[in-house]
């Protein structure tokens, strides 16, 4: 395997990543990584972190929440054409587009919140571009094997093996995308009356559009893009940076333990083994050892690697961990004077304090998460289910009667966002003498109409009040609408003005 | 300027020869998915260009016609509101009213007929204008505001001599034609202000109530309360459809003017005259 060069990173004998840039040109073109397989905490807390997202994500529109009659009973459905969003017991009308956005919100304070206490605990776990390309990366082994035999079948001939094995990982990999491409559309469609369509063809040309994007991306992303797309296309790395301090967890190589690396045999050599673990797991193909790097998405698969290094080697795990920066100078600070060695080990690992949780900076972000959860829960919770609107004709904006009195129309809508349709009676607060009807409806027991509402809809009226002549009216005179349920409480009401001409 | 063109030694790329204050600039190739897909563009655009029409003049080769798209738009839409239309040609306004959902078509499509045939003259709510253009939203109607009479006069229209069931009115030229002298016109006008207790002189509203019951209350009715039949509008009540002043009022005997409505029968599908009948229905002075 003497041909394969480590990344052009990874070349050790460079101290710092810093000064590995110096000399590089612009534009790198991509070296392949071949990332290897690795077991210990960090990977099956990943991998239970990615069986739980994947089956979110492929099983949430299958979930049915019965609604009633005529409503779609899909759980959780974005019903574009209805201008709906369902949420289990949660129905959104297109105005309530802001709890969206206080979603999205929450959740960009969340993230702040952890990257500061933890790092890219996002990108290393939870993202979907780490996640699908985990998933990918999984296939490409179960397929083509581990790294050394992946080199190996990328260098050798190309021959049927070869293009039986590419074609069958390749083969998975357009299912996988298939299959999420599939499951982005049916959060948007009913999805089993969807997933048929797409099947027989009978789908809109829309489904097939985003079903062929989302899934044509996928394919590109997790499967060729990969690494890339964090290093160069995504803009969450460019600024957690503002988010993360010398208190945050990373994942850091405790240079003050393992240098000066080799081998195992040499005098006065630190832990680290220059084994290449570190670097041969990791799924951006970086060396940890270089220090803190743009590249390094966090995901802790080279702690792994190492602890299972040291744990052969008979010596405290740990020499890749997750670590605060300011615990390593530290560490390095009461080890500057002590030669390799245990003791050094322990010196160094006794100067370390517990990562301070509580800061300024979390303390805000903390406060900003409770701060918009209060205010989207109130909300929520105060969010009417009824309302009435008014809109005044304008044109004309008042009508002189044959008896000198004056008349205004004015368009009554009922917004309900329940099933309930039972009528509401609309009575009419104004100065004594001000006379209501209702276009086309009944009245009820003391002759006041009845409106009847529409289940989950607006239902219009059209309302005429008018004044007797003879009377001094203002030219604008406040009238208030309240809608009145069966025991005769006032569920909704709104204010309008009456107009009358210029006195 | 210099221009002299050197290989760059870390990219091993030619310079352009451009140099400002030392400062070289690379001549560094574009990418080849960048330009290959710039060339992708510009053979896409000549493609385009031949297929649609995309210069003056030139029509394309595949007869694509935005007007053509229009109207296709239009006749789908018309093909879909075939079957409701058939049904409100065929309808009385009455069984329109009792029909929740041909009346909402009805209101809400003759909104439209309405702002594009009537709204000239009625105004863009119906509300009219005082000098012969009836306001309809009010509760004074000259030849009856019931469903029927709403569609005779739309569809027959009045004086328009366009249909021989036409609105037909008219009030003599007392003055022009010399059948009352002008101190008796003057009389008769302060007899009618009288009805809505407007009379200046009663003297005069005294002499004129003689004239009034000879020349006028034939039509106008005795009390002044009109007469639908011959379209005499009713005279006690603050509607004026040239104004209420006693100016007005005078001129109005003298030399009596009358407005034209045209007949839309023939003019607007039988549908279309029905949906303006419920919307005008509608205004507020239905009947
Ligand atoms: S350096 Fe370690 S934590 Fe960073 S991406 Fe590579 S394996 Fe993951
Ligand atoms: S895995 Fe550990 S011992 Fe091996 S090279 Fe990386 S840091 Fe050194």
């Amino acid at each position: 395997m003497g041909t394969i060069e480590a990344p052009h990173r990874a070349k050790a004998d460079r101290p710092a990543a810093t000064q590995a840039a110096a000399d590089q040109p612009m534009y790198a073109s991509r070296v392949k990584v071949y990332p290897k397989r690795v077991f210990g905490k960090v990977r099956s807390v990943k991998w239970a972190v990615l069986i739980v997202c994947l089956v979110l994500y492929y099983v949430l529109p299958w979930l049915r929440w019965d609604r009633g009659e005529g409503v779609p009973d899909q759980a959780v459905l974005v019903d574009i054409s209805n201008a709906r969003i369902f949420f289990f017991w949660i129905e959104l009308w297109p105005q309530e587009i802001y709890f969206l956005a206080g979603g999205l919100i929450l959740g960009a304070f969340a993230l702040f919140a952890v990257s500061s206490l933890f790092g890219r605990l996002w990108c290393g776990f939870t993202c979907p571009q780490t996640v699908w390309t985990d998933l990918f990366m999984w296939v490409e082994r179960w397929i083509q094997g581990d790294r050394n035999a992946r080199m190996k079948l990328d260098q050798g001939p190309k021959d049927a093996n070869y293009w039986t094995r590419k074609a069958l990982t390749h083969g998975v990999w357009v299912l996988i995308a298939a299959a999420t491409g599939g499951a982005w559309v049916m959060y948007f469609n009913d999805a089993p009356t969807v997933t048929w369509a797409i099947l027989t063809g009978g789908a809109s040309l829309e489904v097939y559009f985003f079903f062929a994007l989302f899934a044509g991306f996928t394919y590109l992303l997790a499967g060729w893009a990969r690494e890339q797309v964090c290093t160069y296309m995504c803009p969450w790395p460019r600024f957690q940076a503002a988010m993360l301090d010398e208190n945050s967890l990373v994942v850091t190589y405790r240079d003050w333990r393992g240098e000066p690396r080799g081998k195992l045999k040499g005098e006065g050599h630190g832990d680290c083994v220059d084994c290449f673990a570190c670097v041969h797991v990791c799924p951006t193909g970086i060396d940890i050892r270089d220090g803190q790097q743009l590249e390094c998405i966090g995901c802790g698969l080279c702690v792994d690697a190492c602890d299972s290094v040291m744990a052969k080697l008979g010596k405290p795990k740990g020499l890749v961990a997750f670590e605060t920066l300011k615990n390593l100078s530290a560490s390095a600070a009461a080890t500057a004077a002590i030669r390799p060695g245990p003791e050094r080990q322990k010196a160094g690992m006794a100067a370390r304090h517990m990562p301070r949780f509580i800061r300024p900076r979390t303390i805000m972000y903390a406060g900003a998460l409770t701060l918009v959860s209060v205010v989207m829960l109130g909300a929520f919770l105060l969010r009417s289910t009824l309302d009435v609107t008014v809109i005044r004709d304008r044109a004309p904006l008042f009508v002189r009667l044959s008896d000198g009195g004056i008349r205004n129309a004015y368009t009554v809508k009922i917004v309900n966002k329940t099933r309930e349709e039972a009528p509401l009676a609309l009575v009419l607060s104004a100065p004594e003498g001000f006379r209501m009807v209702v276009q086309d409806v009944e009245a009820d027991a003391q002759g006041r109409p009845l409106l009847p509402r529409r289940a989950d809809g607006i239902a219009q009226y059209r309302v005429l009040v008018s004044v007797p002549g003879g009377r001094r009216l203002a030219e604008s005179t406040p009238v208030t609408f309240r809608l009145l349920d069966p025991a005769g409480r006032a569920v909704a009401s709104t204010s309008s003005t009456f107009a009358g001409p210029r006195p | 300027m210099p221009t002299k063109i050197e290989k760059d030694s870390l990219t091993g790329t030619d310079t352009t020869g451009h140099e400002w204050d030392g400062l070289k600039e690379l001549n560094t190739p574009l990418p080849k998915w960048w330009l290959y897909t710039f060339y992708a563009t510009i053979v896409f655009a000549v493609v385009w260009m031949v297929i649609y029409p995309s210069i003056p003049g030139w029509k394309g080769t595949s007869g694509w016609v935005a007007r053509e798209a229009v109207v296709a738009d239009v006749a789908a839409a018309q093909a879909r509101n075939a079957p409701m239309m058939a049904r409100l040609r065929e309808a009385t306004p009455a069984q329109i009213a009792a029909d929740p959902e041909m009346r909402a078509f009805a209101t809400a499509g003759g909104r439209v007929a309405f702002a594009n045939n009537c709204a000239g003259c009625h105004g863009a709510g119906g509300q009219g204008a005082i000098g012969g253009f009836p306001s309809l939203a009010d509760d004074e109607w000259i030849w009856g505001g019931s469903l029927e009479a709403i569609q005779h006069t739309i569809r027959h229209g009045i004086r328009a001599n366009e249909s021989d069931d036409q609105r037909q009115s008219m009030m003599p030229r007392f003055g022009a034609d010399a059948l009352l002298t002008r101190a008796q016109i003057d009389d008769v006008a302060e007899h009618v202000l009288s009805f809505t207790s407007r009379a200046t002189d009663q003297a005069a509203a005294t002499r004129g109530v003689a004239l009034y019951a000879e020349q006028c209350a034939s039509c106008h009715g005795e009390r002044g309360e009109g007469n639908r039949e011959f379209g005499a509008p009713r005279l006690a009540d603050q509607v004026w459809l040239y104004g209420g002043s006693k100016r007005d009022i005078v001129a109005m005997i003298g030399n009596p003017r009358a407005g034209v409505m045209p007949s839309w029968q023939g003019r607007l599908d039988p549908a279309i005259t029905n949906m303006l009948t419920l919307y005008v229905h509608s205004l507020g002075g239905g009947e």
